[in-house]
């Protein structure tokens, strides 16, 4: 073998001991990659806000400009509910939830805030005067607070207990006013 | 009372004549107040409507999505071109109050470059990780079934534990 070609072996085994660096930030580009399409499947997959945790934090303004924020809401019974002027079912339980306010309207210990989700302000605004309602409504501007809720549509109504946790998540509408204040009833002696 | 009404052979013509005039007249009139010139068109509606998405059609762009949302939508976009909006005013109009995900084409910021990174860079890498085995497959030799071994064949260092096999073979065969 002459020295040439041993020259050559030689620089063959170092090439081969040093790391490569290429592949080795390719591979870690595909696992972050890998890593953030996991995250959003995951994400994607969970289902709405689990009862007993407590719920996301939100801040909305309302059609009256009034800014409310859920850390403003603190030892209070809180019914988030989600709707939309275009929503058939959100129309079946508008009168059972303002008549449910009018019960509470009083009291301190209790607010019903509504959530219009992908809708327009005219419509949504048409939509609370035509079934008169007069407790809080903001729109859900960029859809953060129903991303933050994962909702999967509407209605959803979201009831937080005086302690800060959520106590009940109804899907699709409420059927009567008893539905309702027996589901808020037994949080305000929290 | 009919009588009244009747034509004397004096007056018709020129009465005929208005009554066509007028009767002429009368829906193009009609058709004036009703079309706007400067009322947006479906078309122009549409145009825009093609490059966005609501969040409750997802998956079906908004200028064929049959939901009432969308028709809302529809309505609003043609009411801010009415009132002189341009295309990037309404879709900034929409993404401030809907979010991103109402366009079509995800602005570039954030986490929406990987969308317009990804596919140009993983389509690089497909090309050159093609090019290089191309390039190891023709550096291999090809050896056909009955050819005569090469001398580089030939020059391979024997194995020693296969030599000391094939000798414990044949001490046993004799």
């Amino acid at each position: 073998m002459t020295e040439a070609e041993n020259t050559t072996g030689v620089e063959k085994a170092r090439e081969s001991s040093r790391p490569k660096w290429g592949q080795m930030i390719a591979w870690v580009v595909l696992l972050l990659l890998l890593a953030i399409v996991a995250l959003g499947l995951k994400r994607t997959q969970e289902g709405p806000v689990s009862v007993g945790k407590k719920p996301p934090a939100f801040e909305l303004t309302t059609y009256q400009g009034e800014i409310i924020s859920s850390a403003d809401l603190k030892g209070k019974v809180v019914v988030l509910n989600f709707w939309a002027s275009w929503c058939v079912p959100c129309e079946q339980e508008a009168d059972e939830l303002e008549a449910a306010w009018q019960t509470y309207k009083d009291r301190d210990d209790v607010i019903f805030l509504g959530v219009a989700w992908s809708d327009m302000d005219t419509k949504a605004r048409e939509y609370l005067d035509k079934f008169g309602i007069t407790y809080p409504n903001a729109p859900d501007l960029g859809t953060r607070t129903s991303q933050a809720f994962r909702i999967r549509g509407v209605p959803e109504t979201y009831i937080i207990g005086k302690d800060g946790l959520l106590a009940h998540v109804q899907i699709g509408p409420f059927s009567s006013v008893s539905q309702i204040t027996a589901l808020i009833d037994p949080l305000l002696d929290q | 009372m009919l009588r009244n009404f009747q034509l004397t052979n004096r007056q018709s013509p020129i009465t005929i004549l208005l009554l066509i005039l007028v009767s002429l007249a009368i829906p193009v009139t009609a058709f004036a107040q009703d079309a706007d010139p400067t009322a947006p068109t479906d078309d122009e509606v549409n145009a825009i409507a093609k490059e966005m998405y609501c969040p409750v059609c997802e998956n079906v762009p908004l200028d064929v999505c049959g939901t009432q949302a969308c028709a809302d939508w529809r309505e609003e976009i043609r009411m801010k071109l009415a009132e002189g909006w341009s295309e990037d005013q309404i879709k900034q109009y929409f993404t401030d109050r809907f979010g991103d995900r109402v366009l079509a084409e995800p602005p570039r910021q954030g986490f929406n470059w990987l969308v317009y990174v990804v596919p140009p860079i993983a389509f690089l890498a497909g090309v050159i990780i093609l090019i290089r085995g191309v390039q190891s497959w023709r550096r291999i030799e090809p050896v056909s079934v009955g050819d005569e071994p090469s001398p580089q064949a030939e020059e391979i260092p024997a194995d020693d534990y296969v030599e000391r096999f094939e000798e414990e073979l044949r001490r046993r065969e004799q």
